[in-house]
């Protein structure tokens, strides 16, 4: 689903960001990418989602190179792709309802399926009764699954998460990534970025480590431990 | 509509349910409503817009009353065109018959409309009697005046170019000493008239240019704004034409409520006016109505304004829209 082949990032300014990166992620896997701050996940992360383009090698999704996708088409990448962010990245004028609505008003939905998805996608958030409160009168953690919601109104077949659960108590990380659990049972492929290793430690899932832009493991959490211990 | 994954947009079930009519139909229900949006974000700031807005209004408002000013002068300068008329003085000592030929001659002619006969007798009478000189005139031994006709030219020929044209062709006749058409002062009239056209476009150019400006600045400030909004829009798939859209509306709404202040304080300078232009041109015994913007150049300026806005947003939108990226 997600593929790096031999993936090098050089900002402007001569900063090496990534360094021959590569892994795959197959459709429906859910995965944890993990390493000190200033590893390179929020890079890897914006690669995916076209907010910058790699130095050298390729990035695939589903098969598709992204390097051959023009500037014009990015907005119809990132349809596929529901994004999450530590900072919510909500607009704070707006009710939660409108938050919600924005991929689905940018795709062109009527009313009434607007209407329809926005609440089934807060239903599962479990905010279905703050539909109509504005963010800043809610809480990290429910401001945190208002922007949950808004990734996966339209079903996005990948999520990607960075640092999803920054501000949050362990418990309301957990709500979290159990949520993302839910979505991945239903077929979605789900990357998180975190570098809460406490979490990490209680799921078995494939974790990718990075450090000063390198890969240094891939594999399944055990094996993970195992190494560092 | 999905680039990664075919197929991917017929699997929600609803999504299979929307038909092209209905998908045109969205579009227009869109824009409505992303132009009411517009409208009711003018709205919200009104202190801001109004500002605006008096500032379009104004720069329109100049070159328009210019024109309408200039509009009416043509209209009283095309009443003073039709007394066009031509003074031919005769050689002396002509006989009789021969002016008669004349006459009838150019009496045939397409260009003249009619032709009057001074006869050098007739001339000195009215000379007598206008110059006070009286029996001083009676020791002429010999009446010095010519023979004049005066030839009104039919209305196709009294502007000043065509007019002088059969000013030349009179003067080619053999019995003609020489001809005199008054047009200079004419000629004057009508340069200026065409200075104050020529002037009224280049403010009107300039103020437009301002216009335009003006606009894209404001846009483009509401586009400096709205930076996070615009950066979370891109993040969740909006495209660039999209994001414009309601800015565009801005500028569209900006143009149109420009150019109807223009026209309500146009108004308002003719009112104004009116009662001390009536009084001048009742001076000049002259029937003239001072006529404001009418139907279809009330509608030119409104369109113009509009296409103003719809310039000024757009040069800020397509600029400053592409630069904001998430980061």
């Amino acid at each position: 689903m997600i593929k790096f082949e031999q993936v090098s990032k050089t900002y402007p300014g001569g900063q090496q960001a990534l360094r021959q990166v590569s892994f795959h992620i197959p459709p429906g896997e859910m995965a944890f990418l993990t390493g000190h701050s200033g590893a390179g996940k929020s890079t890897l992360l914006k690669l995916i989602s076209i907010m910058e383009r790699p130095t050298v090698g390729r990035v695939l999704i589903n098969g598709h190179d992204l390097g051959k996708i023009k500037n014009r088409q990015v907005p119809y990448i990132r349809r596929d792709i529901g994004m999450i962010f530590q900072s919510h990245q909500l607009l704070m004028d707006k009710t939660a309802f409108d938050n919600v609505a924005l991929p689905l008003v940018i795709e062109g939905y009527s009313r009434r399926d607007i209407t329809r998805k926005v609440h089934a996608a807060l239903d599962l958030v479990g905010l279905a009764d703050k539909i109509n409160s504005l963010p800043i009168t809610l809480s990290g953690g429910e401001q945190q699954r208002v922007g949950i919601a808004r990734a996966i109104v339209n079903k996005p077949p990948i999520l990607l998460a960075d640092e999803p659960t920054g501000n949050l108590d362990p418990k309301l990380s957990m709500e979290i990534i159990n949520l993302f659990e839910k979505l991945n049972q239903a077929g979605v492929s789900v990357l998180i970025a975190t570098h809460d290793l406490g979490l990490i430690a209680r799921m078995r899932y494939r974790t990718l480590t990075l450090r000063n832009g390198q890969m240094i493991t891939d594999g399944l959490v055990e094996d993970w431990r195992g190494d560092s211990e | 509509m999905s680039i990664l994954f075919t197929g991917r947009s017929s699997q929600g079930a609803s999504q299979q349910k929307i038909s092209s009519l209905q998908k045109v139909l969205m579009f227009f229900v869109d824009h409505v409503r992303q132009a009411l949006a517009s409208l009711g974000e003018l709205w919200r700031a009104p202190a801001d817009s109004m500002l605006t807005i008096a500032v379009l209004g104004l720069a329109i408002t100049l070159p328009s009353t210019l024109y309408v000013l200039v509009k009416n002068t043509e209209q009283i300068s095309s009443g003073w065109e039709q007394a066009a008329e031509i003074s031919l003085f005769l050689r002396q000592d002509l006989p009789a018959g021969d002016i008669q030929q004349l006459i009838r001659r150019i009496n045939a002619w397409p260009e003249v409309e009619q032709v009057v006969h001074i006869t050098a007798e007739q001339g000195l009478k009215d000379f007598q009697q206008r110059s006070g000189m009286g029996d001083a005139l009676k020791y002429l031994n010999k009446n010095p005046l010519p023979d004049v006709l005066l030839v009104m030219p039919t209305a196709r020929h009294t502007g000043p170019t065509a007019a002088a044209l059969l000013l030349d062709k009179l003067r080619n006749e053999r019995e003609v000493e020489f001809g005199k058409l008054d047009i200079d002062w004419l000629n004057r009239l009508h340069a200026a008239v065409e200075m104050a056209h020529d002037l009224v476009l280049m403010i009107a150019l300039l103020l437009f240019m301002a216009v335009v400006v003006i606009i894209g600045n404001t846009i483009r400030l509401n586009i400096l704004n709205k930076r996070s909004e615009i950066q979370i829009m891109k993040l969740v798939g909006a495209t660039d034409a999209f994001i414009q859209r309601p800015f565009l509306y801005t500028g569209f709404w900006y143009g149109l409520l420009g150019g109807l202040s223009a026209w309500f304080a146009v108004m308002l300078l003719l009112w104004w006016a009116e009662s001390s232009i009536a009084s001048l041109t009742e001076l000049y015994a002259h029937d003239f109505n001072l006529t404001g913007l009418q139907g279809n150049e009330l509608l030119t300026m409104l369109g113009l304004s509009i296409g103003l806005g719809l310039v000024g947003s757009m040069l800020s939108v397509y600029r400053h829209v592409k630069d904001i990226e998430p980061q």
